[in-house]
């Protein structure tokens, strides 16, 4: 068993896990945040994605030892209190979860992504999700959400 | 008249939430990860399940020593399949499989035993331990080998003596003179073709929890998209009292047919949680996803076409092999879907199919998006293609003139109400600029047409019964919310959300005061699940007919303190409102309230089945019958290097007829989704097995998200959804599936433009850089003699002058 200790959704945490747990064991066993998915556990798929130190990562991928002392975002940390981000406000409005399973992750690749090019083309959208399966949409409104996201955070 | 809403464009407003572009219930929950899959379900002291899967596609089982596994720290259970005996099969008719394995496994990865233990790594140490004897037996991989060995050894013990126990369904049907249909034909085309598996790859694998109370109380959470079905083999195959057992089904990450029947976790959670007394979960890992499978048959299909000089089609028939995998799923369906879905939306006088499904050591395929007309469709469309080839008509223009129409019957009796295929051709035809690109696009690049049609839901149910095949519940409250309890299954397609825009548009309440509790056979009417495209046609129409029930209470009242006649009620955008007099009006919360007072407390039931006199009354003749039909037609736009044989689809127009679009976001999303799976079996994807000579014959090739290549955003084309509305007479407001039929034409549009693009006939999928490489040498070696199409393009070409294409053509 490790302690580890990282920032979660801007809370401090200190949790105690057996050290070959990665960080999506860590954040779904450890510290009850089910919204990351694990669809492989191999990093194939990205339903685990999240957010650390502002990059985009496979949490089923990431030891959570090397996660120690980092910043993680997940996608229960990408509200400001009841107010969704505009990237989930426009999943919502265009219908861009179908099943749901795949959205977490597709979120913070696309939060990643806006952090770091405000005015992404349709190019650069499909380039950053590239690494997310999405088995129900055909990512066509994953990429009108992502747009309309992305307009509403420049405004 | 059908009407052309491209990009999804609302109707004509003639209702208040029908027909806008809303949100979905779920929406939101889904985006902020609040909503709970099984997986997130964390029960106090649950323990964690595994099962123990056969290493070998064929063996008999001589002995199962579990002691060591039971006496492993951390073990609380093990379970064999002399623990659960009865056997099981999502159709009564052909129970051939177990929760786990009895004296005999069929496929790499049937179950033969499962642990519980404290957690996953316990769990799967004590697999290690559990010590299984076989005796390896001969094992089938092709259909054609297993059908041909007519005196055994058997995958299963034939059914009666003297038959052979590698088949599992022979359809024979024949509907008007084929053969002298061909005979006269002016144009007879031939051709075999290969529909490769492929399996359905949702991306939240199954899982299942279980658990067991004192009294025989038993509750299963699942990943299902038939909790019924479900509820009724756990009680069936583990002897239970129904009536304790529970079924909730949790929102589905993704499940396209993959888990629409029961499976060995769901059996194996129960049984371990009554042995130990504490919540058990099972998640099946992704290998495993890929050998649960119930996908896609890989179909061999041999067709003869013959038409007249018109292009009017005068003959069809068809022989299809199934190749089954080890147990029999929904075969039989599979088995009749082959032919019986083909009759339409084309007119052909005479039709004959002749399909038999084989088993064979692989796991069991089933049904995908589509069940069983998607493979046949690809293959019929290319047949038309060449028919229009062969008479210099337009790929499209051809489809138009054998149109069956609306109103009618198919030549298998089948009844068409709706139809608006000839405006899902326009729409394409229009949309993707097919009269500049057919045949003028210079070589390597090509567009190619394909039309469909698909059932909204099957007029008969899996077990026979005369009772609903969908039923709701609404319960109101004095705080003028509505309460629907559905049991049908939400599964990504947006089934709870259909049903709050269905109520709120009878009751006029806002869609934020309707609440929907779905899929928990505790609380929930009966329907049957989420397949065949059944939801929004059956459950629709269920709502409307609770909401209508209740309606009329409230009509009543409001009508009585208005001194009005109810018929003069009007309730929409919250308020009730008096027919003539817009001056008169109260909210409907307050309309809610004075029912309740003359009526008592609030509810009502609705319910919707199919008609029973659709269909023929041939044997078969209730396989392939539907209230109502959807139909498709797309255009696919690709390039194709010829160097590398790599075919980049560039764009796919989807028209699609599904009555009308209740929320045309939903809607489009469903036709690009299937769009997307359909482009991804021509190009992509591949369930397949290793053979023999490959070593461990009955693997799986790539049971992993990385080599069971699906697209990813780079690989997937440009999508561009047209929705069609013709109004289903019997739909709710007219709407029709939008689920499935989409998929089809998407694999033959893509055939027929690589057709256009570089002259050759793809006839076996997927249609890979190898395949397509390959049959462009075998065309340029061929030359005029084997290749008509081919060389039939570039004369052609040479004839229009074609630019530059027809130098290439000719050339490796």
């Amino acid at each position: 068993m490790e302690v580890v200790r990282l920032t979660v959704n801007g809370d401090e945490r200190v949790c105690g896990v057996p050290a070959h747990y990665t960080l999506l064991e860590t954040l779904r066993y450890g510290l009850g945040l089910t919204g990351s998915k694990q669809g492989c556990d191999k990093g194939d798929c990205g339903a685990c994605t999240v957010v650390l130190d502002g990059k985009a990562v496979l949490s089923c991928l990431t030891p959570i030892l090397e996660a120690e002392g980092r910043h993680v975002r997940t996608v229960e940390g990408l509200a400001s209190g009841v107010e969704p981000h505009p990237l989930q406000d426009e999943f919502d409005l265009h219908g861009a979860a179908q099943c749901g399973f795949c959205t977490p992750g597709i979120l913070c690749s696309a939060a990643a992504l806006l952090d770091r090019e405000p005015s992404p083309s349709r190019e650069d959208i499909r380039e950053a999700l590239a690494g997310n399966l999405c088995r129900c949409t055909g990512y066509e409104k994953i990429y009108d959400a992502v747009e309309g996201a992305a307009a509403r955070c420049r405004a | 008249m059908p009407s052309v809403t491209p990009g999804g464009a609302a109707p004509a407003r003639e209702f208040s939430t029908i027909g806008r572009r809303m949100r979905k219930v779920d929406g939101l929950a889904k985006a902020t990860g609040r909503a709970r899959y099984t997986d997130d379900i964390q029960l106090p002291g649950m323990l964690h399940g595994k099962i123990l899967r056969s290493p070998h596609p064929h063996a008999r089982i001589k002995s199962i020593d579990a002691s060591a596994a039971e006496r492993l720290k951390g073990v609380h259970a093990v379970t064999t399949g002399r623990d659960m005996p009865v056997p099981y099969g999502i159709i009564p008719w052909t129970p051939d499989e177990h929760p786990l394995c009895l004296d005999r496994v069929r496929y790499v990865g049937d179950g033969v035993a499962a642990v519980a233990a404290v957690d996953e790594e316990t769990a799967n140490e004590a697999l290690g331990l559990v010590e299984v004897v076989y005796e390896e037996l001969p094992a089938y991989f092709s259909p054609h080998e297993a059908i041909a060995a007519e005196s055994g050894p058997f995958i299963h013990e034939p059914r009666r003596p003297g038959r052979n126990g590698n088949v599992t369904k022979v359809v024979r049907l024949e509907f008007g003179d084929v053969e002298a249909g061909l005979a006269e034909s002016a144009v007879v085309v031939e051709g075999d073709y290969f529909f490769e598996g492929t399996t359905h790859t949702p991306i939240e694998p199954h899982c299942a929890i279980g658990m067991a109370e004192r009294g025989g109380r038993l509750t299963v959470w699942s990943a299902t998209q038939v909790p019924h079905y479900l509820h009724r083999e756990l009680a069936r195959v583990l002897d239970l009292d129904p009536a304790l057992v529970r079924v909730v089904q949790p929102p589905v990450g993704g499940a396209f047919g993959g888990k629409s029947e029961p499976f060995d976790l769901e059996f194996c959670v129960a049984t371990l949680a009554m042995k130990t007394g504490r919540p058990v979960k099972i998640l099946y890992t992704r290998e495993e996803v890929f050998y649960a499978h119930r996908g896609r048959h890989p179909f061999h299909m041999r067709y003869r076409t013959g038409a007249d000089e018109n292009g009017m089609l005068a003959a069809v028939d068809a022989e299809i092999v199934l190749d089954g995998g080890a147990y029999a799923s929904f075969g039989l369906v599979t088995t009749y879907y082959s032919g019986q879905l083909l009759t339409a939306p084309y007119q052909m006088p005479a039709y004959r199919f002749h399909s038999t499904r084989a088993y064979t050591n692989k796991p069991a395929c089933g049904p995908k998006r589509g069940h069983g007309s998607v493979q046949p469709r690809f293959a019929f469309e290319v047949q038309l293609d060449r028919i229009a080839e062969r008479l210099a008509i337009d790929p499209i223009e051809l489809r138009r003139r054998n149109f069956i129409g609306a109103d009618t019957r198919t030549v298998n009796d089948l009844r068409i109400t709706s139809n608006g295929f000839l405006e899902c051709l326009d729409a394409v035809e229009a949309a993707s600029g097919w009269r500049r690109k057919f045949r003028k696009l210079p070589f390597g690049r090509g567009v190619g047409v394909a039309g469909s049609t698909y059932i909204s839901g099957t007029n008969y149910p899996v077990y026979p019964n005369d009772m609903p095949q969908s039923g709701v519940q609404l319960q109101v409250d004095r705080s003028g919310r509505v309460s629907v309890f559905s049991g049908a299954s939400e599964i990504g397609q947006g089934a709870d959300s259909m049903v709050a825009y269905v109520v709120a548009e009878e009751l006029g309440v806002p869609l934020e005061h309707i609440r929907v509790l779905a899929g928990d056979t505790d609380f929930t009417p009966v329907d049957l699940g989420a397949y065949s495209s059944r939801v929004t046609f059956m459950l629709g129409n269920a709502c409307i007919d609770a909401a209508r029930r209740l309606k009329q209470q409230v009509q009543e009242a409001v009508a009585e303190a208005w001194d009005a006649k109810p018929g003069e009620v009007l309730l929409a955008g919250g308020l009730a409102m008096r027919k003539g007099d817009t001056g008169v009006s109260m909210s409907v919360r307050d309309a809610f309230n004075l029912a309740e007072a003359k009526f008592g407390t609030l509810g009502a039931t609705g319910s919707y089945d199919t008609p029973k006199d659709v269909h023929g009354s041939y044997r078969g003749a209730t396989i392939g019958a539907s209230p109502a039909y959807s139909f498709s037609a797309h255009v696919a736009e690709v390039r194709v290097d010829p160097e590398t044989g790599f075919v980049d689809v560039e764009k796919i127009w989807i028209a699609h007829d599904c009555g009308r679009a209740l929320n045309p976001v939903l809607v489009e999303g469903q036709m690009e989704g299937s769009a997307y799976m359909g482009f991804a079996e021509a190009v992509m994807e591949e369930h397949v097995f290793k053979t023999a000579e490959q070593g461990r014959a009955g693997l799986h090739n790539a049971p992993s998200l990385l080599d069971y290549r699906i697209p990813t955003s780079l690989d997937t084309p440009a999508l561009e959804s047209l929705v069609i509305e013709s109004v289903d007479p019997e739909g709710p407001y007219g709407a029709k599936e939008a689920g499935e039929g989409p998929l089809h034409p998407s694999i033959p549009a893509i055939a027929n433009a690589i057709h256009d693009a570089v002259g050759v006939r793809m006839n076996s999928l997927p249609f890979s850089p190898p395949r397509v490489w390959a049959a462009l040498q075998n065309r340029t070696a061929a030359g005029a003699e084997g290749a008509g199409d081919g060389v039939a393009k570039a004369g052609r070409r040479e004839r229009e002058g074609g630019s530059g294409g027809v130098a290439k053509a000719v050339t490796p």
